[in-house]
């Protein structure tokens, strides 16, 4: 994976595929302490214990096509590379919690990428999941809700070009605001 | 700054059109999005059919995405369904590939067999 959001995008199809109809992403970045997280909470199916304990390995997955699952093993490879850590809570019909942080100056830290244009496939993937987003720098935070925006669109789906578009530009305001000049690197 | 207001403007805009479209032609493009299609660049991809199709005012054409289709190894994988449920198989697609489908397949009913998995396993 390149960058963050395609880490971002590819867990996520981990919530939607434990049947979630909530998904939950924060985007936390503290620059004081140079640390940024990126948390997603679902309330999909969970995994009992023993499969959360294997769950980071490589050999364990859900999927039927083949027997290796490499999207949770690949984010900690990139967690930990950048002197950070992989936390995973799970409980069995209720949701799990991921959480994936990195230290910011690290040079082995992947860029953030297009968080923006993750969101937006997503919802184009899967337009019934209520998704959640909150961008927070300690100072200040923003928010954006599939929930609200399917009350102000009515009878017009998001899935709409024109809707994806605002959305996708909306986002990515709200990344300019929160980690502009936070994160070492070029946004948007 | 974006606003909802805005939003609100798409809404009645898209309201008009959107009476317009009933009984489209009902194709389906699904894309692989699983661990190997993202590594492998199946964003883009997906990007690029979304790009082409409003290009071309084809509102009525479903853009979706799946798991692993199971041949990893040919990501990124996009799959077009047509309205009676037969299914085409493209393998490591690109955004350039993309839009030659939209244009030849999507628009002309004319499958672009040299993308196609059948060629790939040759």
């Amino acid at each position: 994976m390149r960058d963050l959001s395609l880490h971002l995008l590819d867990i996520v199809q981990n919530s939607i595929s434990a049947g979630a109809d909530k998904i939950d992403v924060k985007i936390c970045a503290d620059k004081a302490n140079d640390r940024i997280c990126i948390e997603i909470n679902d309330n999909g199916a969970g995994m009992d214990e023993s499969f959360l304990k294997e769950v980071l390995s490589p050999f364990s997955t859900s999927r039927k096509t083949r027997r290796v699952g490499l999207g949770i093993p690949l984010l900690e490879a990139a967690c930990t590379r950048a002197d950070g850590g992989l936390d995973i809570t799970s409980v069995r019909f209720k949701g799990t919690s991921v959480k994936a942080c990195f230290k910011i100056s690290h040079i082995d830290r992947a860029p953030l990428g297009d968080v923006a244009q993750t969101m937006v496939n997503l919802i184009m993937g899967s337009p019934d999941i209520d998704y959640e987003m909150e961008l927070d720098n300690i100072k200040e935070s923003f928010r954006f809700s599939t929930a609200q925006i399917r009350q102000t669109l009515g009878e017009v789906p998001l899935v709409q070009y024109e809707v994806m578009m605002w959305i996708k530009e909306y986002i990515d305001e709200g990344i300019k605001n929160i980690f502009g000049g936070l994160l070492d690197e070029i946004i948007g | 700054m974006k606003s909802l207001a805005e939003l609100e403007e798409i809404r009645k805009k898209t309201l008009e059109q959107i009476s317009l479209r009933k009984g489209g032609n009902g194709m389906r493009v699904v894309v692989g999005m699983a661990t190997c299609g993202i590594a492998a660049g199946a964003r883009p991809v997906m990007n690029a059919f979304v790009e082409e199709l409003n290009k071309r005012k084809l509102n009525d054409i479903t853009v979706t995405m799946t798991g692993c289709i199971g041949v990893c190894r040919l990501e990124p994988i996009v799959e077009i369904f047509d309205k009676d449920g037969s299914k085409v198989t493209y393998v490591k697609m690109t955004a350039e590939k993309a839009a030659r489908i939209v244009a030849e397949h999507i628009v002309n009913g004319r499958v672009c067999l040299e993308y196609t998995i059948g060629e790939a396993d040759k």
